[in-house]
């Protein structure tokens, strides 16, 4: 029997690994999917026959509540709310980690082997972060928390001080395993960690966050394998945590920020407006601005054109809008592509979703790599609700906080567009030359009823 | 033999991070936040030690934690397999 179980773990480890690779392309993505949860199913179903397992009451209450909540979950979120959602799974995969890990320590306690108690330790630990970080994280997206950096005097000792306790406890109980109250206050410690470490970091550095504890999610359950010597267990949790370490790297690179600027509390002026002569460069110049029917004559003239968005457009929910207006110029000859770039929005990958739930052909979606150089040959960049990935002081002012950011090169199209409600400036706090250059216009507004006015004007011509 | 069967899980760990690192390089950013939800719903693994608590004859201390834990982990799996596959249905080429 224990043979046959540890076979099936196998097969479902490599449904896991099959379900990942097909993600490789939208088409078989789907298919992916559908796979790694069969993956999940013959692993729940295989555990139910484990000799451990005798009274089927409570975990039958435990699955129908579970995917209840689950299903409720996955059906009623809107996509604009997609990265609250993935905020939250994590946090439900790292608090499983835990509630795992303390649940082996008392049926084990006090005969734990070294190995398991550092496991155990190790996954009160990630996992009791994961839990509590990404419910602040969940708390930020959702407007529950402040969306912005928040610092306190000591935080950054407070936070070295807690881990100290965790790391100098998680040794005492490797050694004692009989000190129950150690095991208790070192899992609070992690918990209240997990709280202070996801706090100060401000709404647009989510993307990183969220990849953070999405790998953290991971590694919580490769190290709930190592304490059950389960290896299905180490395998999916290290992929999980590969996966999100790759994402939380993409990220920082899309920012030109190392991890730990992020996780340390972000741009120095982020969320702020700089005060006078605070070094910023306030750039000198008319800001021109254009109105719908004008701008319709703009886009009836253009041949190539390139939209932009950003989290403004998601705010707005501004996507279908976009999507009309994408099929009228498209109606009137007019190419049109977007241009994505990697932290636009609240985590990885954010527009691509909101747009394909337009129904906006993925092809026309295109990375910053791929598209930065068409610019030049454009008539038209359209920037929704984007600010920071298109200033240019990125590329040339040493001074600014942004500088050697990769950016979207809007500026060399020969004319922008920028939807924005206001010139008021982006999370990281700067003014936008870009605004203020000759070849660009400001369309004021917000995002959906903006753009829906000028797809009308454009009917109309 | 436990050190050896422990040696064993860390070689298991390491080449499963390589595995990893090689498939989701290949994953293109427009599907990033499926990948996201879907490698999260497969992080819910840890269903498994939750069922060998949570079924344990006697009704201990270890069943209560391993009855949240089902929960928690069901949310996970369920939710993130469902969101991601409403996620992936959209995504369609012209």
């Amino acid at each position: 029997m224990r043979i046959a179980i540890e076979i099936i773990y196998l097969i479902s480890s490599v449904f896991f690994i099959f379900g990942i690779k097909y993600l490789s392309s939208p088409k078989t993505a789907r298919k992916g999917n559908l796979y790694a949860s069969i993956g999940m199913l013959m692993a729940i179903v295989v555990t139910l026959f484990d000799q451990q397992v005798l009274t089927f009451e409570w975990i039958i209450i435990g699955i129908i509540v579970g995917s209840a909540i689950g299903t409720v979950m996955a059906m009623k979120i809107p996509m604009t709310g997609m990265p609250q959602m993935v905020g939250m799974l994590n946090g439900f995969g790292g608090g499983a980690s835990t509630l795992v890990a303390l649940a082996e320590y008392y049926k084990m306690n006090p005969n734990i082997p070294i190995n398991t108690g550092v496991a155990i330790v190790l996954s009160l630990l990630i996992g009791g972060v994961t839990f509590t970080g990404s419910m602040i994280a969940f708390g930020k997206l959702q407007g529950l928390v402040s969306g912005k950096v928040i610092k306190y005097p000591g935080q950054h000792p407070l936070n070295a001080l807690l881990l100290l306790l965790v790391i100098v406890g998680g040794i005492f109980i490797i050694i004692n395993p009989e000190l129950t109250t150690l095991t208790i206050i070192i899992t609070f410690a992690s918990l209240v960690l997990g709280v202070l470490l996801v706090l100060p970091i401000g709404g647009a550095d989510m993307p990183v966050a969220i990849s953070l504890l999405n790998s953290y999610s991971g590694l919580a359950g490769s190290t709930t394998g190592f304490i059950l010597g389960n290896n299905e267990l180490i395998i999916a949790g290290a992929l999980v945590g590969a996966s999100g370490i790759i994402l939380t790297n993409i990220m920082c690179k899309g920012m030109n920020r190392s991890l730990m600027n992020v996780l340390l509390g972000g741009w120095a002026s982020a969320g702020s407006i700089p005060a006078e002569g605070s070094g910023t460069v306030i750039p000198k110049g008319n800001v021109k601005s254009i109105d719908a029917e004008e701008l319709a004559m703009l886009f009836d003239s253009a041949s190539n054109v390139i939209i932009v968005p950003g989290y403004g457009m998601a705010v707005a929910q501004a996507q279908h809008a976009i999507r009309d207006l994408m099929n009228i110029l498209e109606k009137k000859s007019i190419n049109v592509r977007f241009a994505i770039h990697p932290v636009a929005g609240r985590m990885p990958g954010h527009m691509n979703v909101l747009l394909a739930e337009a129904n906006v052909p993925y092809d026309k979606l295109y990375a910053l790599e791929d598209i930065n150089d068409d610019f030049a040959n454009t008539d038209i960049a359209f920037v929704v609700g984007a600010n920071d990935v298109v200033n240019p002081a990125a590329r040339h002012d040493q001074s600014s906080p942004i500088y050697g950011m990769p950016i979207l090169n809007v500026d060399y199209a020969k004319t922008v567009v920028i939807n924005k409600r206001s010139l008021n400036p982006g999370y990281a706090g700067i003014e936008n030359e870009l605004f203020y250059q000759d070849n660009s216009l400001m369309y004021f507004g917000d995002a959906k009823d903006a753009i829906t006015k000028l797809t009308n004007e454009i009917k109309s011509l | 033999m436990e050190t050896f069967s422990f040696l064993m899980q860390i070689y298991v760990f390491v080449l499963a991070i390589f595995v990893g690192f090689e498939l989701i390089t290949k994953v293109p950013p427009t599907l990033h936040t499926p990948l996201m939800s879907g490698s999260n719903a497969i992080s819910g693994i840890t269903i498994v030690g939750a069922l060998l608590s949570a079924g344990m004859k006697e009704f201990t201390i270890s069943t209560i934690l391993g009855l949240i834990a089902i929960i928690f982990a069901m949310i996970n799996v369920v939710g993130g397999f469902l969101v991601t596959d409403r996620m992936l249905k959209m995504f369609k080429k012209k």
